[in-house]
């Protein structure tokens, strides 16, 4: 681990000013992803500015929604009435991420912004492009089981490990920015970038832009939503694949629906595609199943991983298919 | 004949529990030493080559370096014949991870962060480390682990499987398999003098003492007396507490060399060293990959004609480990024509070690679904199966039995589970989730190891102390020896006072092979009996004495293992594939129990680790770097406790009156063997689908 220096910043325009005018500066949270990293060799910050203790630890009723302060803890962010009342695929998915120890220490934006479990991204005696640009992509023609089937590039085809952020990429989830230049928001599922040819960039963020809070808009129904994991142990594994839906059911048919899937791509993917088949159509497993695989013509699994296309599908058809039951 | 008089087989709650659980249990690493300096390794990023130079001014130049030792520099060991543990002797690399240095600093973080600083060129040389059956080069070694014969073969296995009305001839496979214990390796080296002569020489007297985590302080004594070239008296390693082991602590690893090497290269310094948890999946030893043919010939009856069970395996190139995979397949069947082979790849991998009943864990998972698929061929029941094919006595040695109680386990349990419960493969829906059960059977081999000597002292005030040094590495032995004491010098439990865990202790074998209670326990006994003989029911304060453990002559006249019956239930999610083991049962045989607190642990905690192989360990080894890509705890997967949901052990109320004093047989290991196997077996009732390959993950029932 490079030795370091630690600020524990006051304010948010403190935090920013910090890290902004420090290249080698990073803001910490709650150092579940970042510390490991330290450690690892794979970041090496020399100056941490703590946010997790800044004055963004609430989550508040909107007149549009419900705005989640970014130092929210993941386990608290799940426990929420409105939360649970609300939107449930959220609290389901938080709640499938990761341990009880590590949920009561993660923040909202830490969630939001941790890095790719590719394994060798983590082990720094591999090439790995998103870690040192150039170096190779490691994972091409190595093991890529929990890698991406969908708009993955030749530069990296790594997978954006968060439950969290898949639900909320399915909730139209808006996210709230300060940088150096000051505040600005921005749809969170266009906070996150695909590989391309710069894989190191996971996000658009630029230097010393910290997340203050996410903003969940109105969806009344998102009352029936759910996440569902599939994974290689029952709990704390990442996902092989996930589906976070919400239903809005018009007798037999499809009034309006939200689909995210996790574990297929180098961010939380939104299924447009799916949804817009979806929408107006019938609400029967066959639908589910066309709406499915119409989303998955895209994919392009690698050697490992082809069973993630079925996998997806059968996933997404379970997803619908419980909470269409549920609204019968 | 000592009688039991109400100790042994009592469930008596851990003698060193309160201290564990209060923190006040020193572990290796923990240990207080006066002005301790710190250790971190350097590893090698190639598979195979050397080091052709090393760049250490960048790391020598971190504050609160102490020391950067390499293999130029490091000290000469006196015997370097182990290559495991010929530490920073020579430029040669032979595993991606191997030692190639170590920094020694102020502090933890500081050698982490010059380690990392060191920068080490190769010559980089070709490395093979994939094991496929139909690679050229494979060898047959002398002998496999536990000294068994490599291969056998029994009348005429050809022609009586030509001949065979059913049979069954598959292909099994296991993955490399890590056994990480909670507590990581870690060793405290101190040094004493502190200073060397002028040539970097010993002090006549000098003494090094090992604060270890390990299963055998003697045989750590022993073995590092000898890489140092030290007496062993001059040698002392203490390990009171030990936080699992599962065979990773059984032998010396090249880290404990490491540490005493580092410790000569700052005089007056204790050196403290703890591998993390990724070290440990190149540096702590692990199973070998299997690939497994068996070949199984019956009649129509299903009664056994022929066992064939071929096992291919790998080794590395610096250290021979033969895995015994196909010992099991000798003596478990009744089979007048019987084959067993193991042919071994010699890799640039880690060094293989013993993990949990190496041997027995992945051969039985082979034979056991084999033998599965059997009782399908012939539409029997797969416990009538077995109970058909039981042998009357010891097929290989043609011995009498010491007691086989295997068609006992295998009925009680499945009166226990409703084993009537079972449908036909693939046709129990329970909503989205498709069910079913499997069976296999299991077996461990009674091993009692010569070598351990045990000393009774009283000291007054009715308090006896009675030394070993043993191990107890979260198996229960602490406790049990102290019941089988109290019993055998006829006081109450509170009277007695076990030490164990130092090698200033009498002499004690390793906690391996299931052996420690039977072996360290028989010399208790007998240490207890020589007391009583010299000084009957009223010694006086400072009476003492001792004894080797006895010599059992039923060994050589009876075939002796413990039996069991593992039962399994799961649910499939007919959706994704996801497989839960709803329940787990074990009925076994084991002989004596001395503790049924301690053993049922030992008996679910190893059906845990079994269902732990079963359905998600696999080391993925990356062939072009030529290490395992998925080492550490997030991506190694072992169970978790949401996949652990109703595992419950039982055991035959008996006693083996051929096993020594104890009548006991052993039960660490046991509780593995043959879980894998059940729970293949039930995916197989549940789904219609037959998986040979472990670990069963999600994907391969994805339909
Ligand atoms: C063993 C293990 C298993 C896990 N399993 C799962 C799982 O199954 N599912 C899952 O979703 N996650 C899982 N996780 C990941 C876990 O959810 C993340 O580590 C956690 O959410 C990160 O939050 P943090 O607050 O600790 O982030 P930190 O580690 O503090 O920070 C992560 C990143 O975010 C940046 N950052 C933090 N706060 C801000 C801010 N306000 N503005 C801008 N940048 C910021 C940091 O600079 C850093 O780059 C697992 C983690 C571990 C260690
Ligand atoms: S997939 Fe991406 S993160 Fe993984 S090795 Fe390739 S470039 Fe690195």
């Amino acid at each position: 681990m490079t030795p370091f220096e630690y600020l524990r910043a006051e304010d948010p325009a403190e935090a920013v000013a910090a890290v902004a005018g420090r290249p080698g500066a990073a803001f910490l949270g709650g150092g579940t992803n970042l510390v490991d990293h330290m450690k690892l060799g794979v970041a090496g910050p020399d100056l941490l500015v703590d946010v997790s203790r800044l004055p963004l630890d609430r989550v508040e009723e909107t007149a549009d929604g419900l705005r989640i302060g970014a130092a929210v803890r993941n386990s608290d962010l799940a426990a929420h009435p409105l939360v649970r009342e609300r939107y449930p695929v959220l609290a389901r998915a938080l709640l499938s991420g990761a341990s009880g120890q590590l949920r009561n220490v993660a923040t909202t934006a830490g969630n939001l912004l941790q890095r790719t479990r590719c394994p060798y991204f983590q082990d720094v005696t591999t090439p790995c492009n998103k870690r040192v640009p150039g170096s190779g992509c490691s994972a091409i023609g190595g093991y890529t089981r929990y890698h991406a089937i969908l708009g993955a590039s030749e530069h990296c085809v790594a997978t954006h490990p968060s439950d969290m952020a898949v639900a909320m990429v399915a909730l139209d989830a808006v996210v709230v920015v300060l940088g150096p230049g000051g505040a600005r928001t921005l749809p969170l599922a266009e906070l996150y970038r695909l590989p391309g040819d710069a894989p190191e960039r996971d996000t658009v963020l630029e230097h010393g832009d910290l997340i203050t809070a996410v903003e969940l808009p109105h969806l009344p129904f998102a009352r029936r939503s759910a996440y569902r994991k599939v994974r290689d142990r029952a709990s704390f594994s990442f996902a092989l694949v996930s589906v976070a839906a919400a239903l809005d059911l018009d007798g037999g048919r499809v009034r309006d629906v939200r689909l995210a899937l996790g574990g297929v791509a180098h961010r939380p993917w939104r299924a447009a595609r799916a949804e817009e088949e979806l929408r107006g159509g019938p609400a029967t497993e066959d639908a589910f199943r066309r709406a499915a695989e119409a989303e998955l013509i895209a994919a392009r699994p690698l050697p490992g991983n082809a069973f993630k296309v079925a996998m997806t599908r059968n996933a997404v058809v379970a997803t619908l298919r419980a909470l269409a039951e549920e609204g019968r | 004949m000592t009688t039991w008089r109400g100790a042994v087989g009592v469930p008596a709650a851990r003698v060193e529990g309160p201290a564990k659980v209060s923190g006040r249990a020193g572990y290796a690493y923990d240990r207080p030493v006066a002005d301790p300096a710190y250790a971190f390794p350097v590893q090698a990023t190639i598979a195979r080559g050397r080091v052709v130079s090393i760049d250490s001014a960048a790391a020598a130049a971190v504050e609160g370096v102490l020391a950067v030792v390499t293999h130029r520099d490091a000290a000469r060991l006196a015997d370097t014949e182990d290559a495991e543990l010929a530490v920073l002797q020579s430029d040669a690399v032979g595993f991606r991870g191997q030692f190639v240095g170590v920094v020694i600093a102020e502090t933890p973080q500081a050698a982490r962060h010059a380690a990392g600083l060191v920068r080490v060129e190769y010559e980089q040389r070709p490395h093979d480390t994939e094991l496929r059956a139909d690679r050229p080069g494979l060898y047959a070694p002398e002998q496999v682990n536990g000294g068994f014969v490599t291969d056998t073969d029994e009348g005429d296995v050809d022609t009586a499987l030509e001949a065979a009305a059913v049979s069954v001839d598959r292909v099994y496979t296991t993955p490399m398999e890590f056994n990480n214990p909670m507590e990581p390796h870690s060793s405290v080296a101190v040094w004493d003098p502190g200073e060397w002569d002028a040539g970097g020489g010993f002090a006549e007297d000098a003494r090094l003492t090992l604060f270890d985590s390990t299963q055998g302080p003697h045989v750590v004594r022993s073995t590092l007396a000898r890489v140092f070239g030290l007496p062993p008296e001059r040698v002392r390693v203490i390990s009171p507490y030990v936080g699992g082991g599962f065979g990773s602590k059984g032998m010396p690893h090249a880290h404990n060399v490491l540490a005493v090497v580092a410790a000569r290269a700052v005089p007056g310094r204790p050196v403290k060293l703890a591998l993390t948890r990724q070290q440990m999946f190149a540096l702590a030893g692990h199973r070998t990959p299997t690939i497994q043919r068996v070949r199984l010939g019956a009649g129509e009856d299903g009664r056994l004609t022929a066992v064939a069970h071929e096992v291919v395996e790998h080794t590395s190139a610096i250290k021979e480990f033969a895995e015994q995979t196909a010992v099991g397949a000798r003596m478990m069947y009744a089979a007048p024509n019987r084959r067993t082979s193991h042919r071994l790849a010699v890799l640039d991998v880690p060094v293989p070690s013993w993990m949990r009943a190496p041997g027995e864990a992945p051969g039985f998972f082979a034979l056991e679904v084999a033998m599965d698929e059997l009782a399908q061929a012939c539409g029997l029941d797969p416990i009538e199966l077995r109970a058909r094919n039981d042998p009357e006595v010891d097929p290989e040695s043609g011995r009498p039995w010491s007691g086989r109680h295997l068609v006992r386990c295998l009925r009680e349990g499945a009166v226990r589970f409703g084993w009537a419960e079972r449908t036909a493969p693939g046709t129990r829906l329970v909503g989205r989730e498709l069910v079913g059960l499997g069976v296999a059977a299991s077996t461990y081999p009674y091993y009692r190891f010569p070598g351990s000597r045990a000393v009774v002292a009283y000291e007054g005030g009715g308090r006896y102390t009675v030394r070993i040094g043993a191990a107890d590495i979260g198996t229960g032995a602490w406790t049990a020896l102290t019941q089988i004491a109290a019993d055998a010098l006829g006081c109450p439990l509170r009277a007695v006072r076990v030490e164990i865990g130092d090698s200033d202790l009498p002499a004690a074998t390793v906690a391996g092979g299931s052996s420690g209670t039977t072996s360290w326990g028989s010399a208790v006994v007998a240490a207890c009996r020589a007391f009583r003989h010299v000084y009957g029911e009223q010694p006086p304060a400072g009476a003492e004495a001792g004894a080797d453990m006895p010599d059992d002559p039923d060994v050589e006249r009876f075939a002796m293992h413990s039996f069991g019956a593992q039962f399994a239930e799961v649910r499939v999610d007919a959706d994704t594939g996801e497989v839960r083991v709803s329940r787990m049962l074990g009925v076994f045989s084991v002989g004596r129990v001395v503790n049924p607190r301690t053993a049922r642990s030992q008996f679910i905690g190893g059906m845990t680790m079994g269902l732990s192989m079963a359905l998600h360990e696999r080391g993925v080894l990356d062939h072009r770097t030529g290490h395992v890509i998925n080492h550490d705890f997030a991506e190694y997967h072992i169970a978790t406790h949401a996949d652990v949901v109703d595992v419950d052990a039982v055991w035959l109320d008996e006693e083996d009156v051929h096993t020594g004093p104890l009548g006991a047989r052993g039960i660490g290991e046991i509780g593995i063997v043959g879980a894998p196997a059940a729970i293949a077996n039930a995916v197989h009732n549940a789904t219609g689908v037959r998986v040979r390959d472990l670990p069963i993950t999600p994907d391969v029932l994805l339909r």
